[in-house]
């Protein structure tokens, strides 16, 4: 890999490679938690939290891991850091904590951050892989806060809970629900494709089932596929 | 009881569906559900994963209770389910190869599916008993293979040889064709009042 400028990694996670809207990461909690903008927020901000921190220890920690169990290892400081989020937003802000439920333990499971630590902070320098955290994650709020305003704009009129819409036109209550979710997501992607036509490498369709861990299982992938076309032919 | 394990069965699957209603699962829902084939071997791998994973879990969480330290139920959960499904594949292998070519290559993509970790603990949250535990379980899994199947279905059909705007071909169109199915699914949250 050649080597990057400190902006240039820092940037490369807010558009080129924005983790929800480009690489098509974390879908899970894209859709879930973004009723509403807050909760979108908050939800962007602790998995942000999580990441720069994993981020930070996986690649201090990258000669140190052997590389046989290393996923089991990124589990381990994702899941340690996850629950320090989870006591703390329980402590400090527990009507978010209440609004987002299961999905602050689901942060472990986030391809976001297991991706993350496979592809850029196993290789990278400590100060690299903080950057690369800090970018991805204001990459993945920023995604989380658009699919927010959309939803919460059109499906109850306010934003952030500032009454904007809702004079004029009523809230459309199915945008608060789940097919307001993927249709919303569905409609910002392809606004996002449209806009980097030609430009970016946009994924077309889903690595090895949609998450992150295509370098550590594709060869099971390949495998998969090998046999589905030889039961095809037979 | 019965009953109350019939309501837990029937709204896992139809009411509560995981990818559709509660958005669990939702990477593999759309990047797997590309053929009928892999849609039902990762359908099976999950419910089969999903069941064994809370027969697992509940008790453990039990003993978490008694020693005061439940907040260790995320990186406790995480660590046995990888632990689980790793063992389940290398038993796979070894003693039945017939059935690991068919499921266990979906295997290691089931560590990190959400809709596992997921349904443990949310059968925790909602203090179910063990056999309610493992309903529900059952009950979710079913749900996510009948919505793969259906997913795959309309995909092979209708969504990849359909003429679209370019920006729609790929995600977008799949996640169009989730809102629709998920529109529908929506009707079934009338059965319980």
């Amino acid at each position: 890999m050649e080597k990057k400028s400190k902006l240039s990694i820092l940037t490369n996670g807010i558009i080129k490679e924005n983790p929800a809207l480009v690489l098509v990461l974390g879908t899970c909690p894209t859709l879930a938690t973004t009723s509403s903008v807050a909760n979108g927020f908050g939800m962007g901000l602790s998995a942000a939290a999580v990441l720069i921190c994993s981020n930070i220890v996986i690649s201090a920690l990258r000669k140190i891991i052997p590389d046989k169990v290393r996923i089991p290892c990124y589990i381990v400081v994702i899941a340690g850091f996850v629950t320090v989020v989870q006591l703390l937003l329980q402590a400090y802000v527990p009507a978010l904590y209440a609004s987002l439920g299961l999905f602050i333990p689901l942060i472990v499971v986030n391809c976001i951050i297991l991706g993350r630590a496979e592809m850029f902070a196993n290789k990278n320098s400590v100060v690299d892989s903080a950057l690369d955290g800090v970018g991805m994650g204001i990459g993945f709020t920023f995604a989380l806060v658009c699919m927010g305003t959309v939803r919460e704009l059109l499906g109850s009129g306010t934003w952030l809970g500032i009454h904007i819409l809702d004079h004029f036109i009523p809230g459309m209550g199915i945008f608060n629900l789940a097919p307001g979710g993927f249709f919303t997501f569905a409609i910002l992607m392809a606004f996002v494709a449209f806009l980097t036509k030609d430009k970016s490498k946009i994924k077309k369709d889903f690595g090895c089932a949609g998450c992150a861990m295509e370098s550590s299982c594709g060869g099971e992938r390949k495998e998969l596929e090998k046999m589905l076309e030889e039961k095809k032919g037979a | 009881m019965l009953t109350s394990l019939i309501v837990i069965m029937i709204s896992m699957v139809l009411v509560n569906n995981y990818p559709l209603a509660q958005f669990l699962g939702i990477c593999p829902f759309l990047g797997v559900s590309n053929s009928l084939d892999s849609a039902k071997g990762m359908g099976i791998a999950v419910t089969f994963v999903m069941v064994l994973a809370t027969a697992a879990t509940w008790p453990i969480m039990q003993l978490l209770y008694r020693f005061d330290i439940p907040y260790l139920q995320t990186i406790v959960f995480i660590l046995i389910i990888a632990a689980l499904v790793q063992f389940v594949e290398m038993f796979m292998k070894k003693s039945m190869p017939a059935l690991y070519k068919s499921l266990g290559v979906f295997l290691p993509l089931i560590t990190t599916n959400c809709a596992v970790l997921g349904v443990c603990i949310l059968n925790i949250t909602n203090n179910y008993n063990y056999i309610e535990a493992l309903v529900n379980s059952f009950g979710a899994g079913l749900g996510f293979w009948f919505a793969m199947m259906i997913m795959a279905g309309v995909r092979t059909k209708l969504v990849d040889q359909s003429r679209m705007p370019e920006s729609f071909r790929g995600v977008p169109i799949i996640l169009i064709t989730a809102a629709i199915l998920s529109l529908s699914f929506m009707g079934f949250s009338g059965m319980f009042s």
